[in-house]
């Protein structure tokens, strides 16, 4: 989901990181004899968790192998081409699914989850015209994280819209607390286009005209998206083009920053102690999502991780990947450790301190990330062209032409606008 | 040699060249006058944790058939060449007509994607080639000068910028100009500014992946020189020691035109490597001061949905670009073994 820079530096030292698993420790009854489950996706804690439990079903013969790497969106869809597929079953979030379906990669589930599908709620279904395309196993979202001490300081109450962020700041800018007390994912490309796509539709934006590919992002709402952007930068560390989520995770432990819109998956590590000062991890509170604007639409995103079927498995194989992944998201997945790692949306979950940012997101009616065949393209466009506006090099209206064009040349390549 | 001899010795060489290098490039080409099919588009209802929306997605059963009645996809021609993010031919023909002068119409040129990464690609090829050679060369005669003893070590360091991955040279540097790093204070106190920020500079940038570029390519032009001297007739040199000439003049007349050759090759081989130039601007983040073809690339291929067909082009342009850089060294190249 999130290109960072260590994720390619990794790869690049470890040679494609490829982290191959093969049969977890505890063996489990899955209640399947064969078959063979090859699960592609992104390295991070949750999803480890749920390959781990899914490798505890290889026995005798079935065959369970992991691949998780932060490459995953590079390789899943020709991994998943061939017949027989190399993976067959690729874990996805709401935004690289599409890709998938494009391809035509995955089999819609809905006879796998009448036969096996007992232990799965029913909000844990994404359906596309009536077919169960994935399973979600965890939600997520970027909220406020928020310094407590530092609010507190200077009597400041948490904000909850951007405009009390812009606020915030001045006051603990003007107090010299912090020269730069907004911390934010701004690095060109990925982080960027994702902090507009928030923005924008906190504005109340709409990005393509309905039921077409018409890009329409240059409007008032756009202009005032970035303006907000702008505003924010002036109180970010000037270096922030290049500051992704691990470069702003880092500004925060390093006690630099005391306000900033974060992923609720990534803001656990910052109230640990490893890396951050004492001062810092035992303030570091979780906030709601930010307004922006009167349009009543928080302005961020939410998100979901789950996980697919490939369409050429075998049927016997998609059957395993389906048992087998069904077993690891049981409740049973659940103990101490794994309830800090994500908002999980499985029975049984206890919503920890940390996860309220994520919950709060939910309830108060955030948009899910769109889902639509060419918002992956739009996202690219906006993330090769926003800078300019923000390095103060083009006017608002320049980039958000600059963005339509190029998303409406890639859009004609791909075949969605003539 | 007899021809059926060469023959036999060349084809191995000859079809490891013809799989990996031509069969891939005819791929490319044929890759680049197609596109995917037209998709058929329909909305539907799409239902999740966070409850229904319409949305639309692909129509799987519409787009095989189209997808089945024509394998290679669409066949566009010189389209993908000539759009937006590669020559932009119509978007130049508008910004002429509505350009007021000249300097209006270029800085607008190079707001167009393709102009833009090739002012920055041409710059950094321009400064890098020649300040690389020379930094070389310098490194070269000051080690062929020192003492046998201390030769081995100097020269294991003076290689240790070649050795270092690429990322990770620039990684370090790049933590070396944050505004808090040592090099980024170092700048701060120098220009008495505490908020000077060389990330959030377009020319500072510039001047960084350029100098790093020159850190990182001078040790192979050392290696190449030092081997080069080593093979200056010694009889030469010492007659222009007897008539007189000065440790530069030796240089200049008897050990630069004998390393000619060498130099011709070096530039070759560092042209072609300065103008796919890639790491940096990866390991700088620096995509929003500077971008290059072969960024372009990654960016199409690394994108959720990839643009394969527009990935081809730019592979394209980047090879005609080497072709037209190259020419004028090839053709000295072919004079002079015209000549010999």
């Amino acid at each position: 989901m999130n290109k960072t820079l260590r994720g390619l530096t990794l790869s690049a030292l470890l040679g494609g990181s490829a982290l191959a698993m093969t049969a977890g420790t505890a063996l489990a009854d899955c209640g399947f004899a064969e078959g063979r489950v090859s699960i592609i996706g992104n390295e991070f804690p949750a999803i480890r968790a749920v390959a781990d439990r899914a490798a505890e079903c290889a026995a005798g013969g079935v065959e369970v192998n992991a691949n998780l790497t932060s490459q995953h969106q590079t390789l899943n869809v020709a991994g998943m081409s061939t017949t027989p597929p190399e993976y067959t079953s690729a874990i996805i979030a709401n935004s690289s699914i599409v890709a998938l379906i494009n391809d035509d990669v995955i089999r819609p589930l809905n006879d796998l989850v009448a036969a096996y599908g007992d232990g799965l709620q029913p909000h844990q279904l994404i359906t596309i015209n009536g077919d169960i395309m994935a399973v979600a196993f965890m939600a997520n979202a970027q909220h406020l994280v928020y310094r407590e001490d530092v609010l507190n300081d200077l009597g400041i109450a948490v904000p909850t819209s951007y405009e009390e962020v812009l606020a915030a700041a001045e006051q603990i800018r003007a107090a010299g607390v912090m020269q730069y007390p907004v911390g934010g994912a701004y690095a060109s490309g990925w982080n960027l286009a994702q902090e507009f796509v928030n923005m924008y539709l906190g504005h109340g934006g709409q990005f393509f005209a309905p039921g077409s590919a018409e890009v329409t992002i240059n409007n008032e709402a756009g202009v005032a998206a970035l303006e907000m952007m702008a505003a924010l930068t002036e109180y970010m560390n000037p270096d922030f083009l290049t500051h992704d989520s691990n470069a702003t995770s880092t500004e925060w432990m390093a006690g630099n920053v005391a306000l900033m819109n974060m992923w609720g998956s990534r803001t656990q590590v910052l109230m640990e102690p490893e890396g951050s000062a004492p001062e810092v991890h035992t303030n570091t509170r979780v906030g709601g999502p930010l307004m922006v604007g009167d349009s009543g639409v928080p302005a961020t995103t939410l998100w979901w991780d789950g996980w697919t079927v490939a369409k050429n498995a075998s049927d016997a194989d998609a059957e395993a990947t389906f048992r087998a992944l069904a077993h690891a998201i049981q409740p049973d997945l659940l103990n101490d450790e794994t309830q800090q790692m994500a908002v999980w949306m499985i029975e049984g979950y206890e919503p920890t301190p940390v996860s309220s940012g994520v919950l709060d997101t939910i309830s108060a009616q955030a948009q899910p990330y769109p889902m639509l065949p060419y918002m992956g393209l739009l996202h690219t466009a906006l993330g090769d062209n926003l800078a300019p506006f923000l390095q103060g090099r083009a006017s608002a209206t320049e980039v958000l032409e600059a963005v339509e064009a190029a998303y409406t040349s890639a859009a004609r390549e791909r075949g969605f606008l003539n | 040699m007899k021809h059926r001899s060469f023959f036999w010795f060349f084809l191995p060489t000859a079809t490891a060249m013809l799989l990996f290098i031509a069969f891939p490039i005819v791929s490319v080409l044929i890759q680049s006058v197609y596109a995917p099919h037209e998709q058929v588009i329909i909305e539907v209802e799409n239902c999740g944790p966070f409850g229904c929306t319409a949305t639309t997605t692909v129509d799987q059963e519409a787009t095989r058939a189209l997808r089945e009645a024509q394998p290679m996809g669409r066949f566009v021609g010189l389209d993908i060449y000539f759009n937006r993010a590669h020559l932009a031919v119509s978007e130049i023909g508008a910004l002429w007509t509505a350009a007021p002068d000249l300097g209006t119409f270029f800085s607008r040129l190079l707001g167009l994607p393709f102009y833009g990464a090739l002012s920055f690609t041409l710059t950094y090829t321009f400064l890098v080639t020649p300040f690389s050679l020379m930094l070389g060369f310098v490194i070269a005669l000051s080690v062929n000068a020192l003492p046998r003893i201390l030769r081995g070590p100097t020269i294991f360091f003076s290689l240790l910028p070649m050795i270092v991955t690429p990322l990770v040279g620039g990684l370090i540097l790049f933590w070396m100009i944050d505004s808090r790093g040592v090099l980024g204070a170092f700048f701060q106190y120098l220009s008495g500014d505490p908020d000077l920020s060389v990330k959030a500079s377009t020319p500072m940038m510039w001047v960084m992946l350029i100098v790093y570029g020159i850190w990182s390519s001078a040790p192979f032009a050392f290696v190449v020189y030092y081997a080069g001297l080593q093979t200056v007739p010694q009889d030469t040199l010492e007659s222009a020691m007897i008539d007189g000439a000065t440790r530069w003049q030796r240089i200049r007349y008897v050990m630069l035109p004998h390393l000619l050759p060498l130099t011709t090759f070096m530039a070759l081989i560092k042209i072609m490597d300065n103008f796919r130039v890639f790491e940096p601007i990866i390991s700088f983040q620096a995509s929003a001061h500077a971008q290059s073809l072969s960024y372009f690339i990654y960016s199409d291929l690394g994108g959720e949905t990839r643009l394969l067909s527009s990935a081809a082009a730019t592979s394209v342009l980047t090879i005609i670009g080497i072709v037209i850089l190259l020419s004028p060294v090839l053709v000295r190249t072919w004079r002079s073994f015209g000549k010999a």
